[in-house]
């Protein structure tokens, strides 16, 4: 914001005590009320608003608390957002960024908890990043910010917290650019978001089954890459793909069709998906637990990719993943 | 002569002109079939895009909806791209890719259009918001017609137009019909003046074949939004002469009366300002425009089509 004028940034809340989620904590003061505000309860509407501004060259980005709520504004990303360019043959750009979050735990329950980026890998027109590290969160948002397109910034509520090495200077993360977080050889693991910490965790339980496995996080999810998973399947001969979301017409089915396309022909692998159950998010504890991917339920799955169906059985240890058990609500 | 020709009343009529002949070529030609994009006419509505753009300045910016042909012609847009455009042609307004739904020229502050009813509005209070940011002089025009009012996005643009006092105006083209259901079976309460109101916008009607009172009051609004007094809202009674979409008439579908449509036909806005004129003067507009017009078609006719990797081309910026 203090490099480019032209960027301002919109949203319920951006400018309370909060701050989303600390995010946006203070922005009014520094860059003026103007640059920071707080907007009506309109999703549909501001987002058009956000939409009509980048066309005449400002650059908003817009925060929504709750992923959930941004299926109040699909008509403008769908039908407006990721048109423009191409139904205008380039006459327009939308250089805006939207920053999606998604709930979890404490009780979020069924509308706070879901995640869309599937939806939005649907559409030509449209970019889709969903960073797990703190480093790729802050590349990713520059990057967002300074592309001319409209941007889908998916945001795990549970990596907020979680720390690491970021550098102070000023960087882009490329889209399309997967990172491998962690190498190895047995099985390729794809987590996706806030999964792929959970499956390196799982990976470091596998250790003691005396399997070593790659971790991926493909960090844009639009445009995929796709070469460097498929380069790690084609060494491995397994594919694991954890979402943070349901697996049905998901992210998950994207990645596991486009690596068979791209080398199903000369390498035989097996593969599995992981990722929500098909059901709504249940509120209560006891059954969110079972709802969601965790370090064991991906280790064991891995288990049984890696050794088949006839090893014996195999009881992952624990692991604590610290983001969800000390997370406290309300909110 | 030149006073004559830029009076409020000649330069309507030529805009006006321009609208219904080109329109009336679309009706000629679309049987040859080389108009391959539904057309939604603005036959017996241009009064309102005429009277409304005249007032503008080429910085000025206008969104409009899938009718909005005669959006584009008032705001100044190229006349042979658009044919083109809707020829399917490489040489349109958006290379083919647009059709007649979504004619754009930004280079006169023609924005665009949108075909899903009232989409554009919000983008057009976005544009409003970005020109108040900028200290521009500049302000925005919107139009949509009454079905777009049934939509919660008018109600969620309003509100924020008039919390932010930006610089838009709001037109809405009544023609009673959205497609073919009556604005009577849609909308509860005391209309749209006294909805606007409720938003803090200063609001007007003005009746069906009123078209220098139509340009007065579009001016005044303009005026009142440019010296920064937030937004207005124009009701401008209208009637579409056309079907819904495509190059005919509805009158088989009978969801209204016949001697209605005659009536409008009877008070055509055009034929009204036109008989304002002087005759000789009338005549060198007409025939000025039907130059133009059919400079237009040649130039479309005589335009190629895209090649194949075309497909690809534009679906990021940059």
């Amino acid at each position: 914001m203090a490099r480019d004028s032209r960027v301002f940034v919109m949203g319920q809340g951006v400018d309370d005590a909060r701050g989303m989620f600390g995010t946006t904590l203070g922005l009014h003061r520094e860059f003026g009320a103007e640059r920071s505000f707080d907007v009506p309860l309109a999703e549909d509407a501001m987002t058009g608003v956000g939409i009509g501004a980048a066309l005449m060259g400002m650059r908003p980005i817009q925060v929504h608390q709750r992923m959930d709520f941004v299926l109040l504004a699909m008509n403008q990303l769908v039908n407006m957002a990721a048109k423009m360019s191409y139904m205008f043959a380039g006459a327009h750009k939308v250089p805006m960024v939207v920053r999606a979050i998604i709930g979890r735990s404490w009780g979020q329950g069924a509308q706070h908890s879901q995640a869309f980026h599937s939806y939005f890998m649907h559409i030509p027109g449209l970019r889709v990043v969903a960073p797990t590290t703190p480093h790729d969160a802050k590349g990713c948002l520059i990057q967002a910010i300074r592309d001319d397109n409209p941007v889908i910034m998916i945001e795990h509520r549970m990596l907020h917290n979680v720390k690491g090495v970021v550098p102070e200077e000023s960087y882009e993360i490329p889209y399309g650019k997967a990172r491998v977080l962690s190498p190895g050889k047995d099985i390729t693991i794809v987590g996706i978001s806030h999964m792929a910490l959970e499956c390196v965790r799982a990976k470091h339980l596998l250790e003691a089954a005396g399997i070593d496995a790659e971790v991926i996080d493909p960090v844009s999810l639009a445009p995929l890459d796709i070469s460097t998973i498929a380069a790690s399947v084609e060494r491995t001969g397994r594919l694991l793909v954890v979402d943070t979301g349901w697996l049905s017409c998901g992210a998950s089915s994207e990645i596991l069709s486009e690596v068979f396309e791209r080398i199903g022909e000369r390498r035989h692998f097996v593969a599995k998906r992981l990722g929500y159950l098909p059901t709504p998010c249940p509120t209560t504890k006891i059954l969110e637990n079972l709802y969601y991917p965790s370090p064991q339920s991906i280790a064991q799955a891995t288990y049984r990719l890696v050794r088949g169906a006839e090893a014996p059985a195999w009881q992952p240890g624990k692991v604590d993943s610290a983001e969800v058990a000390e997370f406290r609500g309300p909110f | 002569m030149e006073e004559r020709s830029n009076s409020p009343a000649a330069r309507l009529y030529r805009s006006m002109y321009l609208i219904r002949r080109v329109e009336e070529e679309i009706v000629r030609l679309y049987p040859t079939d080389k108009i391959k994009s539904p057309v939604h006419l603005s036959i017996g509505q241009e009064a309102v895009a005429a009277a409304v753009c005249d007032h503008l300045d080429k910085t000025d910016v206008v969104f409009g909806t899938y009718r909005g042909h005669a959006l584009y012609l008032a705001k100044g847009g190229d006349v042979p791209r658009m044919m083109a455009e809707l020829y399917g042609k490489v040489d349109g307004c958006a290379r083919g890719k647009a059709g007649s739904m979504h004619l754009v020229d930004p280079a006169v502050g023609m924005m665009g259009t949108s075909a899903v009813v009232a989409t554009g509005i919000s983008n057009a209070v976005g544009a409003a918001l970005a020109l108040k940011m900028q200290r521009s002089k500049a302000i925005v025009v919107c139009f949509f017609g009454e079905g777009a009012t049934d939509e919660g996005a008018w109600h969620e643009s309003m509100n924020f137009a008039s919390l932010r006092k930006l610089p838009i105006l709001f037109i809405c083209e009544n023609n009673f019909f959205a497609i073919y259901s009556h604005v009577k079976d849609r909308m509860a309460g005391p209309g749209l003046r006294a909805r606007s109101r409720a938003y803090g916008i200063d609001a007007e009607l003005i009746e069906d074949h009123e078209p220098m009172l139509l340009h007065e009051r579009a001016g005044a609004a303009v005026a009142a939004v440019r010296s920064g007094a937030g937004p207005r809202f124009l009701e401008c009674m209208t009637y579409r002469w056309r079907d819904h979409v495509g190059p005919g008439e509805d009158r088989i579908h009978q969801y209204r009366p016949d001697d209605e449509l005659d009536a409008k036909i009877e008070g055509d806005n055009l034929k009204i300002v036109g008989d304002l004129l002087p005759g000789d003067l009338r005549k060198s507009i007409e025939d000025a425009e039907e130059k133009r017009v059919a400079d237009a078609i040649a130039f479309a006719e005589a335009s190629t089509f895209p090649e194949d990797q075309e497909i690809y081309d534009h679906v990021f910026s940059g």
